[in-house]
């Protein structure tokens, strides 16, 4: 075949054709979450509490139990995967010492001392980041759940300094090329907004427990604080449990077993 | 009148300049379509309503769902909707291309909802990142 300039426009016309296609490969027609469209059905059966709380029992928490709740949480949520101090985290782990700094347990189990705790945001009682939020993004709704209006966030990071227990991240870029598992039917988030654990205020919406407390087989108790009969208090009851960082004076509302 | 010379012929200019868009443009019916799903018949809205006000009636939307928790929408036919961008609308209207932007483009308006949102609840994947320009220098 003769190649000429002719021909070799036609080839980059299809070339440019092909690229611009597969640029548009993002919008596919086979779902790759599994979930379904919650539909009105199921906003009219959502889950109702006027304190939402959480109990650990961390001994069950294991290592691997814990990443398999942070995974849950971090696909749910679109929350990306960057690892160094920018990382973004709604769900995570540490050791006693990081989880109680203020509890000073010196000689401890080894098995306490070396035991991960998860960590998420505390929803507390007296939110130190609603306080200090100049545009009311970060609020607290009636039923205890510290939420965020990430439209009016202005990335100001007064939360962040405000927060004693780190729950917060800031997007000092755009999540959206590190999200590695994604969830369409969740917004993920744009540079310049801090984001937080929302205890899963979209999954009660539609009458399901947090992801984390699906996936933690046990390990995770949620319900109402303010219920003496929920499992929750049950728990509570039963068992010794401390919160963290008490003198910061916040009142968490997730409680840890020991 | 001093300069009338100069004055009149330079007010005339100046009024044939200021008037070149709307001469240009007479006759040219302005008229965006965009495409409109074909097994849906009613929005949750009237139409005229929604060509109107949906950039209200979604930011009420916003407030309401994420602020109130309040995320189940009636109409005055009382027909129920949830509250929800990708969800909801994007679900009868699944190209943004031919249905958001088309009018956008028109009038020359870059909302930010996709800055954050999704623009099907079958996306595959994140939208990927794209020139600072086309978003509106958001």
């Amino acid at each position: 075949m003769k190649s000429n300039r002719r021909e070799f426009l036609k080839l980059a016309a299809v070339s440019a054709m092909g690229i611009g296609a597969a640029r548009l490969g993002f919008l596919g027609d086979a779902p790759a979450f599994a979930e379904s469209v919650p539909t009105v059905a199921n906003f009219e059966e959502g889950l109702k509490a006027k304190h939402w709380g959480m109990a650990i029992f961390t001994a069950k928490m294991t290592p691997e139990l814990n990443a398999k709740c942070r995974k849950a949480c971090h696909t749910e949520h679109n929350v990306p995967d960057i690892a160094g101090p920018k990382e973004i985290k709604w769900f995570w782990g540490a050791n006693y010492e990081e989880t109680f700094p203020t509890e000073h347990g010196h000689y401890l189990s080894e098995e306490i001392e070396h035991r991960q705790f998860p960590l998420l945001c505390n929803q507390c009682e007296a939110p130190m980041c609603v306080k200090v939020c100049p545009t009311q993004a970060t609020f607290q709704r009636p039923d205890g759940i510290v939420m965020m209006d990430f439209h009016r966030c202005i990335g100001c990071r007064y939360c962040m300094a405000g927060c004693p227990f780190g729950a917060r991240s800031f997007n000092f870029q755009d999540p959206r090329p590190f999200i590695k598992s994604f969830n369409p039917l969740f917004p993920t988030r744009m540079r310049g907004v801090v984001e937080k654990c929302n205890f899963c205020a979209e999954r009660l919406a539609i009458g399901k427990l947090p992801v984390c407390v699906e996936a933690a087989e046990g390990a995770l108790v949620f319900g109402d604080l303010s219920d003496e009969q929920s499992d929750i208090r049950k728990a509570l009851r039963e068992h010794f449990a401390i919160r963290r960082k008490p003198d910061a004076g916040t009142s968490p509302s997730v409680y840890y077993i020991l | 009148m001093y300069n009338a010379k100069y004055i009149i012929p330079g007010i005339i200019f100046f009024l044939a300049l200021a008037f070149v868009p709307v001469v240009y443009n007479m006759g040219h019916k302005f008229e965006v379509t965009p495409e409109l799903p074909r097994d849906q018949k009613d929005c949750v809205l009237p139409t005229q309503e929604m060509r109107d006000k949906h950039m209200q009636l979604l930011n009420e939307w916003r407030n309401e769902a994420v602020r109130d928790g309040s995320r189940i929408f009636v109409n005055a036919k009382g027909q129920k909707y949830v509250k929800s961008l990708t969800n909801t609308c994007m679900s009868c209207h699944p190209d943004k291309a031919k249905f958001c932007d088309r009018c956008h483009d028109t009038v020359g308006v870059a909302p930010y909802c996709w800055d954050c949102h999704n623009l099907t609840p079958d996306q595959k994947s994140p939208i990927p990142p794209v020139a600072q320009a086309a978003t509106g220098g958001h």
